[in-house]
This record gives structure tokens, sequence and C-alpha cells, in this order.
């Protein structure tokens, strides 16, 4: 399945991407898959995404936990706990 | 009802003479400034604004909110620059200060901005404070 993975502020920077589209195999069912499927990737993806990071994923522009669903279509972002205000 | 996401600046007497219900009796605000050091702030286009909604409309969901104007700045920002706008507008101070304070504490911790400070070492990605969550935890309850 096609999905959109959006990276954001440190994140973006680390693993030097800002957007890309992406087919999945059908195991990545999970933003917690998604995850560990970029962090084989290795380098500076296995580090950025490395489970102890806190990183903060979002699907379709709402923040979600670990275990949220991603399906066909889906707009995933990756970023760093959020410093506005 | 208003939240804007923008690179210019605001005034805030302008922003809250926009408020026109005559049951209005008080209008808390709060703004955010830039202190000490200069940076620009990220954000994730589309959702910063989608955020924002959600969290005036819980927050009308607990007080009494007649009118309420959330602007939150983006780009290059230096210091004493006005980053963040919240005006509550409600009958009755109470709910005006408790809507204007849980707002700022969901923004800080729900909202997707991020800001890099260009410091005299050269830039930083600023880390988000345990204290902040706090603030926004205090609510659950």
């Amino acid at each position: 399945m096609k999905v959109t993975v959006l990276y954001f502020a440190s994140v973006k920077e680390q693993v030097g991407k800002a957007r890309e589209e992406l087919e999945l195999p059908s195991s990545v069912t999970t933003v917690d898959a998604l995850r560990a499927f970029l962090r084989e990737r290795g380098g500076a993806w296995a580090e950025t995404l490395a489970e102890k990071r806190r990183i903060t994923a979002a699907v379709n522009q709402d923040m979600v936990k670990p275990g949220a669903p991603v399906k066909a279509g889906d707009e995933i972002a990756f970023f760093p706990p959020v410093t506005g205000g | 009802m208003k939240v804007s996401i923008q690179q210019e600046d605001f005034d805030v007497g302008v922003e809250t003479r926009k408020f026109t219900d005559p049951k209005i009796g008080a209008i808390a605000t709060f703004v955010g400034v830039v202190r000490e050091v200069p940076m620009t702030l990220e954000h994730y286009p589309g959702m910063t604004q989608k955020a924002l909604e959600k969290i005036v409309r819980e927050a009308q969901e607990r007080w009494q909110v007649l009118d309420c104007t959330v602007i939150h700045r983006y780009g290059p920002l230096q210091p004493m620059d006005q980053i963040v706008l919240v005006a509550v507008a409600s009958a009755h101070r109470g709910d005006a200060f408790a809507a204007c304070e849980f707002i700022m504490d969901y923004l800080k911790t729900q909202a997707p901005f991020w800001k890099k400070e260009q410091t005299p070492e050269g830039e930083k990605w600023v880390e988000a404070r345990t204290s902040d969550d706090k603030a926004a935890e205090r609510w659950r309850t």
C-alpha cells in the first residue's frame, strides 16, 4: 500500500528528508511498525527513529499512539516533541 | 472564533475589538514573546490549524466561551517579537481566565510547532519541557 510520510524539525534534519511517498509491505500496519521499517534503512534512520528517542507520530494530521493503524493513502508524520507557544 | 497561523505580527487591541457579542463581560488575553534569543519557528502546515481548532473546541465544551482568537506566528523572529496570542471572551472572568490558560497549556504540547534558536554557539532546536507536559496534564483530572 502507498502512504505519504513527512518529517519535521530535528527529525527532518537528521534523516535529511522532508517528505516521501512509500510503498509499504503488507506487514506494516501500525505507526510503530512503520517506524521500525524505516529504522531498517540503518544509519541516521536507525539513530533518529531509535526506540529510546521521544518521537511523536501523527496520522492524517492527528497525533496518535504508537499502535495506531496505518492505511493506504494515509499521511503519516514523525516529529520531535513540540515546542511552540 | 478565529485561528490563524501567520508570519505577520498582530495587534492585541485590534483583535479583541473584533469581539462584538453584547453578552461578553470579560476578555482574557495571553501573549507569548520571544525571550532573549532570535529563533525560527517551523510548523506542520494544515495540522497546526487543525490542532488549534480542536483545542479551542475542547475549551468551548468546558467553559462558556463567547468568542476566541488564537494567532500563532511562524518563520524568523527576534527577541521581544510576539509569537502567540490567545484571547478568550466570556460573560465572566473565571471562564475567560481558565479557558485562556487551558488553550495555552494544550497548545504547548499538542500543536506542531518547533523552535530553533540562533545562539552565539550556533543553531539549536529547543528541547520540550516536562513542566509543559505537567501543565497540560493537570487539566485532565
